[in-house]
C-alpha cells in the first residue's frame, strides 16, 4: 500500500539530491545537514531510537557549527510559459488527490492520502515544467537546494519543536500547566476555559516565538481534557482555532524574528518594533474572536 | 512542578538568542531528567519522535518546483499582476494585497511573496506613492508618516500569510496538528482542520481591512483640514 513511505521516498530523494549538490558546489556543512535528512528520511525506520537521537544531535551539531551559508542569489529570468496555470498544479493535484484517493483505500493509505497527494502532485508539477518550459534537467533540484539553504537549519525546527513536545507528554508538562491553569479557571466555566486556552496559546507563543511550540502544551493542558473531553468540544475546531489565537501571538512577539524584526530591517524602519506596532491592533481584536469562537464551538 | 524547568529553558535559551535548536534540544533533556528518565533514555524518546513526525519537514519535497518556477519568473509575473490594481489608495491597494496573500496562501503558494521578495520591491513602494498622492497639498505633518506606511505593508504581508496558510491542507502547523492529535489517539483528518481556518481567515480581512479603510479616511480628512 502506498502511504508515508511513499513520501518518504521522494523527500529523501530531493534531500540526497540536494546534499550530492551541496557537496559538488563545495558547501560542506549544507551538504553534511541534507545528507543527515535524507538519512532520516531512508532509513529512519532502521537504526533505532537512539540511531535516531544521535541522527538528530548530529544534525543540531551541523546547525550550531555556523558554517551552513544562506542560498546564493540568482536573478531570475524574464517571466515565459504558464508559470501561474503550473503554479497551481500542486495544490490542485493535492486536493484533487485526497479526494481520489480516498476512493482507492487499498491502493493508498486512506489516513495519509493528502500527502501522498501531495508528493505525487510535487512530481508531476516538476515533470510538467521541465515539458513546458524546456529546463536543463538537474535545474529544478538545484533551484529547490537554493531555496533550501535559504531556510537553512530552520528547516527542522518544527519537527523538533514536535518532538520536544512527545518529551512534553512523557514527562506531564501539559498536567503541571494544566493544573495551574485549571485552578485559575472556574469550575464548569466553558467560557473560562475557552479563554485560558486561547489566552494561555497567544501568551506561550510569545514566549516562545512559535505556536508551533505552544500547541502541544496547551492542547495537552486544557483542550483536550477540559474543551474537548470535559465539555464535549469536537477536537477539530478547538485544535485549529487554538493554533490561530497562536498565530495572533506571533504577530506581537520579537522572539518570531523571521517576520517581525527581519522586515522591519529590510524595510530600513528607525523603530525594530515598527512592524510588531503596526500589527498589534489587528491581531488583538482577532485573539478575541478566536477565543469566542472556540467559546461558541464548544458550548 | 520541576519538569517545567524545560518551559523556563525554552524562554531563557530564546530571550538569550542561543541557537533554537540547541535550545530546543537542551530544554528536551532538562524536562526529560526532571520526569526521572536518564539521559540515553531521553535521547531514546527524542529520536523516536523525530522519526515519527518526519512528516512535518516532508513538505519541503515541493521546493525543486517552486524554485523552478521562481528562476523562470513567477514572482515578476506575479509582480505584473499585482501592478495592475495601481491608481488605488494605499488602503486599498495593501487591501487588495492582503486578500491576494490570503488566497495565494491558502493555495498553499507561501514563497511566492513575502518580505523580501514583493514587500521591499512592490508593495511598500506603491503604498508610500498612493500614500503620497493622497496627502498632496496638505500640510507637512498632515501626511502620512512613510516609515508607518512601509511598517503597514508588511504587517498586511504578514496577516494575510498567517490567516491564509492554513486553509492550505499540507501546511506544516496543520501536519502538527494532526501529530499532536494522533499521539493521544485521535485521528483527524487535515481537511477538517483546514476548513476551520476559514472563519478566522475572513475575520482578520474585516479587521484589518477596516483598519486600512480607516488609514484612508484619516489621510483624506487631514487634507480636508
Amino acid at each position: 500500500m502506498i502511504g508515508l513511505n511513499f513520501v518518504y521516498l521522494v523527500a529523501g530523494c530531493f534531500f540526497a539530491a540536494a546534499a550530492v549538490l551541496g557537496f559538488v558546489d563545495r558547501r560542506w556543512a549544507n551538504g553534511a545537514f541534507h545528507a543527515l535528512l535524507a538519512l532520516s528520511f531512508f532509513a529512519g525506520d532502521w537504526i533505532g531510537d537512539v540511531g535516531n537521537g544521535v541522527l538528530v544531535l548530529a544534525l543540531v551539531a551541523v546547525a550550531t557549527s555556523g558554517r551552513m551559508r544562506r542560498g546564493e542569489t540568482v536573478e531570475p529570468a524574464a517571466p515565459r510559459g504558464p508559470l501561474l496555470a503550473l503554479a497551481l498544479v500542486i495544490p490542485v493535484a493535492a486536493l484533487g488527490g485526497t479526494l481520489l484517493f480516498k476512493q482507492l483505500p487499498t491502493v493508498v493509505d486512506p489516513a495519509q492520502a493528502t500527502l501522498v497527494a501531495l508528493a505525487a502532485g510535487a512530481l508531476l508539477a516538476l515533470v510538467l515544467c521541465h515539458l513546458i518550459l524546456k529546463t536543463p534537467p538537474l535545474e529544478g533540484v538545484r533551484a529547490g537546494r537554493r531555496l533550501l539553504d535559504e531556510i537553512g537549519w530552520a528547516a527542522i525546527m518544527p519537527q523538533l519543536l514536535a518532538s520536544l513536545g512527545a518529551i512534553f507528554a512523557v514527562a506531564g508538562v501539559g498536567t503541571v500547566v494544566g493544573g495551574l491553569a485549571g485552578a485559575a479557571i472556574p469550575a464548569g466555566s466553558v467560557f473560562g476555559a475557552a479563554l485560558a486556552y486561547g489566552l494561555g496559546m497567544a501568551l506561550f507563543t510569545i514566549v516562545m516565538g512559535n505556536a508551533f511550540a505552544a500547541f502541544p502544551v496547551m492542547i495537552s493542558a486544557i483542550g483536550l481534557p477540559l474543551l474537548v473531553r470535559g465539555y464535549g468540544g469536537d477536537p477539530a475546531p478547538v485544535a485549529a482555532l487554538g493554533m490561530l489565537a497562536g498565530f495572533c501571538g506571533t504577530l506581537l512577539t520579537p522572539m518570531a524574528a523571521n517576520f517581525n524584526i527581519v522586515p522591519a530591517a529590510l524595510l530600513e524602519l528607525k523603530d525594530r518594533y515598527g512592524v510588531i506596532r503596526a500589527q498589534a491592533a489587528t491581531a488583538v481584536p482577532l485573539l478575541a474572536f478566536n477565543i469566542l469562537l472556540i467559546w461558541w464551538v464548544v458550548r | 512542578m520541576l519538569v517545567l524547568s524545560g518551559v523556563a529553558v525554552i524562554a531563557l535559551g530564546f530571550l538569550l538568542r542561543f541557537n533554537p535548536l540547541l535550545v530546543i534540544i537542551v530544554a528536551a533533556l532538562v524536562t526529560g531528567l526532571a520526569a526521572g528518565l536518564d539521559p540515553l533514555a531521553v535521547l531514546a524518546r527524542f529520536g523516536h519522535a523525530f522519526n515519527q513526525t518526519r512528516y512535518v519537514t516532508a513538505v519541503y519535497l515541493v521546493l525543486p518546483v517552486i524554485g523552478l518556477l521562481e528562476r523562470n519568473g513567477l514572482q515578476e509575473r506575479a509582480r505584473t499582476l499585482v501592478a495592475g490594481l495601481k491608481g488605488l489608495t494605499a488602503g486599498r491597494l495593501l487591501a487588495s494585497y492582503l486578500l491576494f496573500r490570503q488566497i495565494s496562501a491558502a493555495l498553499g503558494l507561501i514563497a511566492i511573496a513575502g518580505p523580501a521578495q514583493t514587500v521591499r520591491p512592490l508593495v511598500a513602494p506603491m503604498a508610500e506613492a498612493a500614500a503620497e498622492r493622497q496627502g498632496e497639498g496638505a500640510d507637512e505633518e498632515a501626511r502620512a508618516d512613510p516609515e508607518q506606511v512601509r511598517a503597514l505593508a508588511a504587517a498586511t504581508d504578514n496577516i494575510g500569510l498567517f490567516f491564509g496558510e492554513d486553509i492550505f491542507i499540507a501546511i506544516g502547523s496543520i501536519l502538527l496538528m494532526k501529530g499532536v492529535l494522533a499521539g493521544y489517539g485521535i485521528v483527524i483528518e487535515p481537511f477538517h482542520l483546514s476548513v476551520w481556518a476559514i472563519p478566522t481567515a475572513i475575520a482578520a480581512f474585516l479587521i484589518h481591512g477596516a483598519r486600512l479603510w480607516l488609514f484612508d479616511r484619516r489621510l483624506v480628512r487631514r487634507r480636508a483640514r
